[in-house]
């Protein structure tokens, strides 16, 4: 198995980010995919939309004051749609955030998120809602995620939180760095290619 | 009860339940592109591991080249750096690359296809949300992160969660001017771009059966739009006239044992499904996006909606969309004056899709206003289109005649909208900022659309054209 660090409970103040289907081009803008590494790439989380936030004269919530140090992100429907590159969860948790806490997320964004250590789970809309709303009234509101008993509480509220039980597990037991564990039994895998015909060339 | 062919083809890749409670499923196609393979084969290096299946991973470039102007070291550094890194990881790895100057390079999702790499039941992976595409020919193809990637590199396997299946039955005959790029746009409007959270689509119905490979690549190309992760057809005997004779599909007595296996995969009669659906071919018109999101589209004879005639919970989307666009509410979108056409992307650049093109264009003129350019998908779509003497057509048209790569598509090389310019387009994302200006506005029609959109200044009916 790999030997990822186990993930179970993670604390910190929540920065509320209103919006549907925010899509993974603006959470990282393309011409931010042009470097080889990953490094550095969390300056650029947002971009376009704080700039347009802040032309507008209202700070995105990355930049609002009130939010600064969070690390627990709180999003609505359908995030991370969109393009799969892994720079958007990338650009999101090298910013500091631990855990996103939503509405629902796209499939592959998910899944993203998840193999870099990411947790994100989902509540529903109405509970979503106090949430964003709680931390809005009482900027600093401390947020605390706990994977293991699938709760979402701060001060004054909670939440009873949903993410497959497969991925929970893995956060859970460290096993979310998948290569390791794919790479265990790996005669199995020589197995399998063997019995389909393409690998052979259908000879 | 019978079986999909997701079922089938997912049950002979599953190698084990893992201890997460996912599937490892074996990879049996990995397409690699300069973009988001480098950090996957840093890690390698760093862990001191190896390509399992260096002979099932074809690399090629497509997402950072320019369009003219190739010559290397190419000027935007970056693009350089990127391309070097995958030249020396494909060299050190072992991996066949399909470099600038091969006439086997082009966008990933065009190139697999046309030489013959993607077939049905396969499963195929690529670093790349579009990989979708592959479905056409009845592969089970997953758009995958740069963990992923290096986990397929790696082990030639993903950890993955099961899927289920929708069936979208398309019955009847297209309109003239009415092309598959309607039919998913039409889809997408009509499910959402959240239904397909969760499924695989499997595109059925006599619609779809007639359709040829490429105007089915264009249906499952936008699969993941519709929020599905996976998007296919059934294989049948123009899937197999396709990949006859190609390259690097198999021939000989080879090619029959192939297809009696691949005709063995498609969903049995009687197979059960979680969700189904249908749509009347006869009922579909061109359509066009008027905002940030697939989903958001309208017949061209039809008006943009306004905040008020929408539901509660979409009404403040709409307005944004409608505000960042710059569109009145319930205005005709024909009429939308354009900045740009661009006909390209793994969605609608492949030979056929420029032929139409090319037919609605012939004996006009680009629009002064205009800025139009033609990005083949593949240098062998280019080469093939150069025969046919479509590139003549563009030109004398007034396009720009480009060699093939992703382009204006997502714009992170130097094609891209300047400012709040409106592209005609025929790619796959509409989103803010998508064409590589953070202010640009994207319409997404058919090629032909945007062909007629090019020669008119603004978005009109392309029947109106081909009459
Ligand atoms: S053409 Fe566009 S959608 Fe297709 S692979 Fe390239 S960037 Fe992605």
């Amino acid at each position: 198995m790999a030997g990822a660090a186990r993930i179970s409970t993670l604390s910190g103040r929540g920065i509320p980010l209103r919006g549907e289907d925010i899509d993974t081009d603006r959470i990282i803008p393309a011409r931010y995919l042009r470097a080889i590494t990953f490094e550095g790439i969390d300056a650029h989380l947002f971009e376009d939309d704080r700039a347009a936030a802040a032309g507008g004269g209202r700070p995105h919530p990355i930049d609002d004051p009130r939010f600064a140090g969070g690390s627990i992100l709180v999003v609505n429907r359908n995030f991370g749609c969109g393009s799969s590159r892994e720079h958007a969860p990338q650009a999101i948790h090298r910013r500091g955030i631990h855990a996103i806490v939503g509405e629902s997320f796209s499939d592959i964004f998910f899944g993203n998120a998840a193999v870099i250590g990411l947790p994100c789970v989902s509540a529903p809309k109405a509970g979503i809602e106090q949430l964003m709303a709680a931390i809005e009234a009482t900027p600093g509101t401390a947020v605390r995620v706990d994977l293991e008993q699938l709760r979402c509480d701060w001060d004054g509220g909670h939440l009873s939180l949903q993410i497959p039980a497969a991925v929970r597990d893995a956060f859970l037991t460290g096993a979310w760095d998948t290569t390791g564990m794919l790479l265990d039994r790996y005669d199995e895998v020589r197995g399998v290619a063997a019995r389909l015909p393409y690998v052979a060339g259908f000879r | 009860m019978g079986q999909t062919l997701l079922q089938k083809v997912w049950d002979r890749h599953a190698v084990r339940v893992l201890p997460t409670g996912q599937t490892q499923l074996f990879v049996g196609l990995h397409l690699v592109h300069e973009v988001t393979s480098p950090q996957a084969f840093d890690t390698l290096r760093a862990r001191g591991w190896t390509v399992q299946f260096p002979e099932r991973t074809f690399a090629t470039v497509d997402h950072i080249v320019p369009t003219i102007g190739r010559r290397r070291p190419f000027l935007d550094v970056m693009a350089e750096d990127m391309i070097a890194a995958l030249e020396r990881n494909c060299r050190d790895f072992g991996v066949p690359l399909w470099n600038l100057g091969d006439a086997r390079q082009g966008i990933v999702h065009v190139i697999g296809p046309e030489l013959g790499l993607t077939q049905p039941g396969l499963t195929i992976a690529c670093g790349d949300s579009h990989t979708s595409t592959h479905g056409a020919f009845g592969a089970i193809a997953f758009g995958i992160g740069t963990s992923q990637v290096r986990d397929v590199l790696a082990t030639q396997c993903l950890a993955i969660e099961p899927l289920k299946v929708r069936r979208i039955a398309v019955r009847g005959r297209l309109p003239a001017g009415v092309y598959a790029k309607d039919v998913i746009l039409s889809i997408i409007r009509r499910l959402g771009v959240r239904g397909g959270v969760g499924y695989a689509y499997e595109y059925a119905g006599d619609t779809v059966e007639r359709m040829s490979m490429d105007e089915r690549m264009t249906v499952c190309n936008m699969s993941i739009e519709g929020g599905a992760r996976v998007g296919y057809v059934n294989p049948d005997d123009t899937t197999f006239r396709y990949l006859a004779g190609r390259p690097l599909a198999p021939a000989g007595e080879a090619f029959d044992r192939a297809t009696a296996w691949w005709r063995s995969l498609a969903s049995d009669p009687d197979a059960g499904y979680d969700d189904e659906v249908e749509l009347q071919a006869e009922d579909l018109t061109p359509v066009v996006t008027w905002g940030t999101n697939p989903g958001q589209a309208v017949g061209v004879g039809e008006r943009v909606p306004a905040p008020d005639d929408v539901p509660d919970g979409e009404r403040r989307g709409v307005a944004d969309a409608l505000d960042y666009m710059g569109l009145k509410p319930g205005t005709a979108i024909s009429g939308t004056r354009i900045d740009v056409a661009f006909i390209g992307s793994c969605t609608n650049a492949r030979l056929s899709d420029l032929r139409e093109a090319a037919r609605v264009v012939k004996g006009r003129r680009v629009a002064g206003h205009v800025k139009a350019l033609v990005v083949p998908g593949s240098a062998g779509v280019r080469a093939a289109a150069e025969r046919e003497g479509l590139d003549e057509i563009f030109r004398t048209a007034g396009f720009d005649w480009r060699e093939a790569g992703c382009s204006m598509c997502l714009g992170m090389n130097p094609d891209k909208l300047e400012g709040r310019q409106v592209c005609a387009s025929s790619s796959n994302r509409n989103f803010k900022g998508r064409q590589g200006s953070p202010t640009g506005r994207t319409l997404l029609m058919s090629p032909a659309m945007v062909a007629a959109a090019a020669v008119s200044g603004e978005v009109v009916d392309v029947r109106e054209l081909i009459g």
